[in-house]
Protein backbone atom coordinates (compact mmCIF):
# COMPACT_ATOMS: atom_id res chain seq x y z
CA UNK A 1 0.00 0.00 0.00
CA UNK A 2 3.00 2.62 0.68
CA UNK A 3 3.75 4.63 -2.52
CA UNK A 4 -0.06 5.32 -3.05
CA UNK A 5 -1.32 9.12 -3.93
CA UNK A 6 -4.89 10.47 -4.36
CA UNK A 7 -5.30 13.45 -7.36
CA UNK A 8 -7.90 15.88 -6.03
CA UNK A 9 -8.44 19.39 -6.95
CA UNK A 10 -8.12 22.27 -4.55
CA UNK A 11 -11.62 23.06 -5.16
CA UNK A 12 -13.05 19.78 -3.68
CA UNK A 13 -10.33 19.66 -1.07
CA UNK A 14 -11.70 23.75 0.18
CA UNK A 15 -15.38 21.99 -0.53
CA UNK A 16 -14.74 19.36 1.96
CA UNK A 17 -13.05 22.05 4.60
CA UNK A 18 -15.73 23.93 4.07
CA UNK A 19 -18.26 20.85 5.18
CA UNK A 20 -16.11 20.47 7.98
CA UNK A 21 -16.10 24.14 9.34
CA UNK A 22 -20.31 24.13 8.69
CA UNK A 23 -20.82 21.21 11.18
CA UNK A 24 -18.34 22.37 13.44
CA UNK A 25 -18.12 21.04 16.16
CA UNK A 26 -19.64 18.06 14.81
CA UNK A 27 -17.99 16.04 12.87
CA UNK A 28 -18.99 16.11 9.02
CA UNK A 29 -18.77 12.89 6.69
CA UNK A 30 -18.81 12.36 2.77
CA UNK A 31 -18.37 9.84 -0.10
CA UNK A 32 -15.30 10.85 -2.41
CA UNK A 33 -15.80 9.81 -6.20
CA UNK A 34 -13.99 9.17 -8.38
CA UNK A 35 -11.39 6.78 -10.41
CA UNK A 36 -8.73 3.85 -9.49
CA UNK A 37 -7.14 2.79 -12.28
CA UNK A 38 -3.34 1.28 -12.79
CA UNK A 39 -2.94 5.25 -13.88
CA UNK A 40 -3.23 6.03 -10.49
CA UNK A 41 -6.77 7.32 -8.17
CA UNK A 42 -8.24 11.01 -8.34
CA UNK A 43 -10.98 12.23 -6.69
CA UNK A 44 -13.54 13.93 -8.97
CA UNK A 45 -16.76 14.62 -7.25
CA UNK A 46 -17.89 14.46 -3.77
CA UNK A 47 -21.43 13.62 -1.82
CA UNK A 48 -21.51 15.27 1.35
CA UNK A 49 -23.53 13.00 3.64
CA UNK A 50 -25.54 13.58 6.70
CA UNK A 51 -23.57 12.30 10.04
CA UNK A 52 -26.15 9.60 11.55
CA UNK A 53 -24.20 9.63 15.29
CA UNK A 54 -26.66 11.66 16.26
CA UNK A 55 -26.07 10.35 19.96
CA UNK A 56 -22.38 11.85 19.57
CA UNK A 57 -21.78 14.03 16.51
CA UNK A 58 -18.84 15.72 18.09
CA UNK A 59 -16.12 13.07 17.91
CA UNK A 60 -17.76 9.98 16.33
CA UNK A 61 -19.15 10.06 12.58
CA UNK A 62 -21.38 6.95 10.79
CA UNK A 63 -22.46 6.83 7.08
CA UNK A 64 -25.36 4.12 6.97
CA UNK A 65 -25.56 1.30 4.48
CA UNK A 66 -28.38 3.22 3.09
CA UNK A 67 -26.20 5.95 2.44
CA UNK A 68 -23.35 4.04 0.85
CA UNK A 69 -25.63 2.93 -1.72
CA UNK A 70 -26.91 5.88 -2.28
CA UNK A 71 -23.60 7.53 -2.67
CA UNK A 72 -22.76 4.22 -4.79
CA UNK A 73 -25.80 4.78 -7.17
CA UNK A 74 -24.52 8.71 -7.47
CA UNK A 75 -21.54 7.14 -8.71
CA UNK A 76 -22.59 4.90 -11.28
CA UNK A 77 -24.85 7.97 -12.70
CA UNK A 78 -21.48 9.46 -13.04
CA UNK A 79 -19.35 6.57 -14.57
CA UNK A 80 -17.07 6.89 -11.17
CA UNK A 81 -16.77 4.75 -8.16
CA UNK A 82 -16.79 5.36 -4.66
CA UNK A 83 -13.12 5.40 -3.95
CA UNK A 84 -13.27 6.58 -0.12
CA UNK A 85 -14.68 8.71 2.35
CA UNK A 86 -13.95 12.39 4.49
CA UNK A 87 -14.66 13.30 7.97
CA UNK A 88 -13.77 15.82 10.33
CA UNK A 89 -11.96 15.99 13.44
CA UNK A 90 -12.76 18.88 15.34
CA UNK A 91 -10.58 20.57 17.31
CA UNK A 92 -8.21 17.07 16.64
CA UNK A 93 -5.39 16.73 14.67
CA UNK A 94 -5.74 15.11 10.59
CA UNK A 95 -4.68 11.89 11.66
CA UNK A 96 -6.87 8.58 12.56
CA UNK A 97 -7.70 7.52 15.48
CA UNK A 98 -7.56 4.09 17.39
CA UNK A 99 -11.50 4.26 16.88
CA UNK A 100 -11.18 5.08 13.15
CA UNK A 101 -8.50 1.75 12.53
CA UNK A 102 -11.04 -0.40 13.97
CA UNK A 103 -14.03 0.56 11.90
CA UNK A 104 -12.00 1.21 8.40
CA UNK A 105 -12.55 -0.81 5.48
CA UNK A 106 -8.89 -1.55 3.28
CA UNK A 107 -8.46 -0.10 -0.50
CA UNK A 108 -10.62 2.84 0.44
CA UNK A 109 -8.74 6.96 0.71
CA UNK A 110 -9.61 8.20 3.63
CA UNK A 111 -9.18 12.25 4.00
CA UNK A 112 -9.66 13.65 7.31
CA UNK A 113 -9.60 17.35 7.44
CA UNK A 114 -8.95 19.04 11.08
CA UNK A 115 -10.85 21.80 11.99
CA UNK A 116 -9.65 24.31 15.07
CA UNK A 117 -11.81 26.28 16.37
CA UNK A 118 -13.78 26.84 13.04
CA UNK A 119 -10.95 27.41 11.03
CA UNK A 120 -9.83 24.21 8.16
CA UNK A 121 -6.05 23.28 9.25
CA UNK A 122 -3.90 20.13 8.10
CA UNK A 123 -6.14 17.86 5.75
CA UNK A 124 -4.62 14.28 4.75
CA UNK A 125 -5.46 11.44 2.94
CA UNK A 126 -4.76 7.64 4.50
CA UNK A 127 -5.16 3.89 3.70
CA UNK A 128 -5.73 1.06 5.98
CA UNK A 129 -3.01 -1.55 5.83
CA UNK A 130 -4.05 -5.43 4.45
CA UNK A 131 -3.70 -6.74 8.12
CA UNK A 132 -5.44 -4.15 9.47
CA UNK A 133 -2.65 -2.92 11.98
CA UNK A 134 -2.69 0.86 10.66
CA UNK A 135 -3.27 3.44 8.38
CA UNK A 136 -0.80 4.66 6.66
CA UNK A 137 -0.59 8.13 4.90
CA UNK A 138 -1.55 8.67 1.69
CA UNK A 139 -0.08 11.58 -0.44
CA UNK A 140 -2.53 14.11 -1.82
CA UNK A 141 -1.74 15.44 -5.37
CA UNK A 142 -3.26 18.34 -5.68
CA UNK A 143 -4.34 19.34 -9.41
CA UNK A 144 -5.14 22.54 -10.65
CA UNK A 145 -9.21 21.07 -12.18
CA UNK A 146 -10.77 18.36 -12.75
CA UNK A 147 -10.07 16.54 -15.45
CA UNK A 148 -13.49 15.41 -16.45
CA UNK A 149 -16.67 16.07 -15.37
CA UNK B 1 -28.87 -23.78 -3.26
CA UNK B 2 -26.62 -21.87 -5.60
CA UNK B 3 -26.00 -18.26 -4.78
CA UNK B 4 -24.46 -15.02 -5.51
CA UNK B 5 -22.28 -12.79 -3.32
CA UNK B 6 -21.83 -9.52 -4.49
CA UNK B 7 -18.44 -8.31 -3.18
CA UNK B 8 -18.19 -4.62 -2.17
CA UNK B 9 -15.56 -2.85 -4.35
CA UNK B 10 -12.67 -2.22 -1.10
CA UNK B 11 -12.74 -6.40 -0.87
CA UNK B 12 -12.56 -7.22 -4.65
CA UNK B 13 -8.70 -7.00 -3.65
CA UNK B 14 -9.02 -10.17 -1.95
CA UNK B 15 -11.04 -12.06 -4.09
CA UNK B 16 -9.23 -11.83 -7.09
CA UNK B 17 -10.98 -8.76 -8.20
CA UNK B 18 -14.15 -10.14 -8.44
CA UNK B 19 -17.20 -8.15 -8.34
CA UNK B 20 -19.63 -11.60 -7.52
CA UNK B 21 -18.90 -14.89 -6.41
CA UNK B 22 -21.26 -17.97 -6.87
CA UNK B 23 -21.79 -20.27 -4.51
CA UNK B 24 -23.57 -23.00 -2.37
CA UNK B 25 -25.09 -22.20 0.62
CA UNK B 26 -28.39 -23.39 2.64
CA UNK B 27 -28.20 -20.30 5.15
CA UNK B 28 -25.91 -16.64 5.09
CA UNK B 29 -23.33 -17.79 7.73
CA UNK B 30 -22.98 -20.80 5.35
CA UNK B 31 -22.58 -18.68 2.63
CA UNK B 32 -19.88 -16.48 4.45
CA UNK B 33 -18.07 -19.47 5.53
CA UNK B 34 -17.85 -20.90 2.45
CA UNK B 35 -16.67 -17.34 0.85
CA UNK B 36 -13.75 -16.90 3.67
CA UNK B 37 -12.75 -20.39 2.68
CA UNK B 38 -12.37 -19.77 -0.85
CA UNK B 39 -10.94 -16.50 -0.15
CA UNK B 40 -9.17 -16.64 3.58
CA UNK B 41 -7.63 -13.07 3.22
CA UNK B 42 -11.67 -11.76 3.85
CA UNK B 43 -12.07 -13.47 7.34
CA UNK B 44 -9.92 -10.45 9.28
CA UNK B 45 -12.03 -8.00 7.43
CA UNK B 46 -15.35 -9.29 7.93
CA UNK B 47 -14.80 -11.15 11.52
CA UNK B 48 -13.84 -9.50 14.68
CA UNK B 49 -11.07 -11.59 16.55
CA UNK B 50 -14.14 -13.32 18.70
CA UNK B 51 -15.40 -14.50 15.29
CA UNK B 52 -18.21 -12.12 15.18
CA UNK B 53 -19.39 -10.24 11.92
CA UNK B 54 -17.91 -6.53 12.25
CA UNK B 55 -20.49 -3.83 13.30
CA UNK B 56 -20.07 -2.28 9.89
CA UNK B 57 -20.53 -5.22 7.45
CA UNK B 58 -24.02 -5.42 6.31
CA UNK B 59 -25.33 -8.45 4.32
CA UNK B 60 -28.61 -8.22 2.61
CA UNK B 61 -30.65 -10.59 0.80
CA UNK B 62 -32.09 -9.81 -2.31
CA UNK B 63 -32.03 -6.50 -1.03
CA UNK B 64 -33.54 -6.68 2.78
CA UNK B 65 -31.21 -6.44 5.63
CA UNK B 66 -30.20 -9.88 7.63
CA UNK B 67 -30.68 -7.76 10.49
CA UNK B 68 -34.71 -8.19 9.75
CA UNK B 69 -34.51 -11.23 8.58
CA UNK B 70 -33.26 -14.16 10.99
CA UNK B 71 -29.61 -12.52 10.91
CA UNK B 72 -27.10 -14.98 9.65
CA UNK B 73 -29.32 -17.86 10.06
CA UNK B 74 -31.46 -16.73 7.23
CA UNK B 75 -32.10 -19.47 5.30
CA UNK B 76 -31.35 -18.93 1.46
CA UNK B 77 -33.19 -20.05 -1.99
CA UNK B 78 -31.84 -20.85 -4.79
CA UNK B 79 -30.86 -18.23 -7.13
CA UNK B 80 -30.56 -15.62 -3.88
CA UNK B 81 -28.45 -12.32 -4.07
CA UNK B 82 -26.66 -11.73 -1.35
CA UNK B 83 -25.07 -8.22 -1.41
CA UNK B 84 -22.18 -7.37 1.45
CA UNK B 85 -22.20 -3.55 1.98
CA UNK B 86 -19.91 -1.61 4.08
CA UNK B 87 -21.00 1.28 6.60
CA UNK B 88 -19.07 3.74 7.75
CA UNK B 89 -17.79 5.00 10.81
CA UNK B 90 -15.24 7.13 12.86
CA UNK B 91 -14.15 9.85 15.11
CA UNK B 92 -11.61 11.30 16.60
CA UNK B 93 -10.01 9.75 19.54
CA UNK B 94 -12.90 10.25 23.01
ZN1 LIG C 1 -11.60 10.10 12.54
Amino acid sequence: MSGTALRISDALVRRIQAHGVETYPHECCGALLGNDSEAGRETLDLVPLANRRNDSPRNRFEVTPEDVRMAEKKAKDLKLEVIGWYHSHPDAPARPSEFDREHAWPWYSYIIVSVQQREPRDTKSWRLRDDRAAYDPEAIESVAQSASI
Amino acid sequence: MAVKVIIPTPLRPYTSKKESVELQAATVSEALASLTTLFGELKKHLYSDDGKLRSFVNVYVNDEDIRYLRGDQTPLREGDILSIVPSIAGGTQN
